[in-house]
């Protein structure tokens, strides 16, 4: 589409053996654009997060990233997974500043982003605690917190609240918005929850049961902070909705 | 109310410990046991005491068998340790590490480390070498298995934080995988110990001429039952005190995963 695509998926095609996951997927993405991703449970989501990420490698097509193939080696890409990924050895500040300092990041920027990132998430008083001593909701706020302290160029987050509970949920939601216009992150985020995507996507890819394709691309025009109850937001959920129920 | 159960704890077994100790005084002053098989706990105690400072009749004061059967014990300890944990570490983490050692690895293992002490002591002898050998024996097995084990336990998804990142390997194995293994790595560590400990005393029973296990073999030669009783306790009570410092070393390594 435009030549300025941050983030240029081109035909990609991951087989297990001989399933079909994902079939021939390409989109562009402007630099610091919100995307959601939503799709039927088992459609690859994760699959597709996993080949973004080059943890895994597609079968065929290729991942651009400013028009370059994606290294994670080179381009600045952080990940929240969709299982609990903090680190349980580290405490919750510890796992903050761990991926600045795989970064090597100056040691001033590090200290002043993870306090940002604590206050933010309201982790100071958890500062010094394990992960097994903390609730499930705060530990994915850690993950988030480590994910966000990057200012990664590409962000993915894999269901990142599914653990969280609903009142927490808007709160970080509307951080979340609030941290990728800060950081310019370009997010691509994973989602069961239908509404969610559309309080925060600019647009929402929607997929199709396997073998996966685009079904169709959102464009959700409303300006932030979205009211949940007008009759533009509640049309564009029940459109992405009837998408998905169509299977 | 906490303190109240500690002390309550610790009261039972006082009472536990002592009536255990006079039922066996009993038995022996009785005559119900023979005193040329047994001796009563209060010879015991006399026989330590004196064995501090007498070498006689098995030719060392117990200080000496204890340090030389210890430091024999922990030679073969810190051996097996520098090559099992590494070794193990590596077999988890590289398939091809693992393709190379692991047959070599599960033949021998089966192998109790008793059994490798008579072509030990044909290829070694009976001095000290021969016996720091048989300890590593026992103790690298404990120390590869945990090793190897705690690397394989680490979830995928930490190692998907550090591919995500552009970790290197040699990164995400020494910034991730070991620092979650450690807890196993300690696991095995002590079991390693008491093996090693285990396998010394057993090496000396075969062929010595000083440490714990050969002042017990002396005692029976002489059937003098508190010198065996006495290097029965020091080997019992010593291995107990070497479990506990390394339970330090994993309080302060691996703190995160103790409840
Ligand atoms: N390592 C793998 N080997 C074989 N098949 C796999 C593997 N990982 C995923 N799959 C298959 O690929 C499909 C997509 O899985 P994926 O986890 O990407 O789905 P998802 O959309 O993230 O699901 P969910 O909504 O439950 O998170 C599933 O049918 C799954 O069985
Ligand atoms: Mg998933």
């Amino acid at each position: 589409m435009s030549e300025k695509a941050k983030v240029s998926a081109v035909g990609l095609t991951k087989k297990f053996d001989d399933l079909l996951v994902l079939d021939n997927i390409s989109f562009d993405i402007a630099k610091g654009e919100f995307v959601c991703i939503v799709g039927p449970t088992g459609c690859g989501k994760t699959t597709f997060l996993n080949i973004l990420s080059k943890i895994w490698p597609a079968t065929s097509g290729e991942l651009l990233i400013d028009g370059e193939k994606a290294d994670p080696k080179k381009h600045n890409i952080a990940f929240a997974f969709q299982e609990s990924s903090a680190f349980p050895w580290l405490t919750v500040e510890q796992n903050i500043r761990f991926g600045m300092e795989q970064k090597n990041l100056p040691k001033e920027i590090i200290n002043e982003r993870t306090e940002q990132m604590l206050e933010l998430l309201e982790l100071k008083e958890a500062r010094n605690y394990f992960p097994r001593q903390i609730s499930a909701s705060m530990e994915s706020r850690v993950v988030i917190g480590r994910s966000f302290a990057l200012h990664p160029d590409l962000l993915l987050m894999d269901e990142p609240y599914a653990q969280l509970d609903i009142e927490f949920r808007y709160h970080l939601e509307d951080a979340v918005l609030k941290l990728s216009k800060m950081t310019g992150s370009t997010v691509i985020f994973v989602t069961h929850n239908i509404e969610e995507a559309v309080y925060l996507a600019e647009r929402c890819i929607v997929l199709t049961n396997k073998p996966t394709t685009v079904k169709t691309i959102e464009k959700i025009d409303l300006p932030y902070p979205r009211d949940i109850c007008s009759k533009e937001f509640t049309d564009i959920r029940d459109r992405i909705t009837d998408y998905i129920k169509w299977w | 109310m906490k303190i109240k159960g500690k002390k309550r704890t610790i009261i039972r077994a006082v009472i536990g410990l002592s009536s255990f100790f006079l039922i066996w005084e009993m038995i022996v002053r009785l005559g119900i046991i023979p005193r040329n098989r047994m001796s009563p706990f209060t010879e015991v105690i006399a026989t330590f005491i004196r064995k501090i400072t007498d070498p006689t009749p098995d030719g060392a004061t117990i200080i000496e068998h204890f340090l030389t059967s210890f430091s024999v014990a922990f030679s073969g300890f810190v051996v097996a340790a520098l090559i099992g944990v590494p070794l193990g570490m590596m077999m988890g983490y590289n398939r091809y590490a693992k393709a190379y050692a692991n047959t070599i690895f599960e033949i021998l293992r089966p192998i109790p480390p008793i059994a490798w002490i008579p072509i030990i002591m044909l290829l070694l002898g009976i001095g000290t070498s021969a016996k720091i050998f048989i300890i590593f024996v026992a103790a690298v097995v404990p120390a590869v298995i945990n090793s190897y084990t705690g690397i394989k336990r680490v979830p995928e998804v930490y190692i998907n934080v550090g591919k995500s990142l552009g970790m290197s390997h040699f990164k995400i194995f020494t910034k991730i995988c070991i620092p979650h293994a450690l807890p196993a790595v300690f696991t095995g560590l002590r079991l390693s110990l008491n093996t090693a400990w285990v396998a010394l005393v057993a090496a000396e029973l075969l062929a010595s001429t000083k440490g714990l296990g050969y002042m017990i073999q002396i005692g029976r030669v002489l059937a003098k039952p508190e010198i065996i009783i006495t290097g029965m306790i020091v080997i019992g009570c010593s291995g107990a005190v070497m479990s506990g410092l390394l339970g330090l070393f994993e309080k302060r390594f691996a703190k995160w995963s103790r409840k």
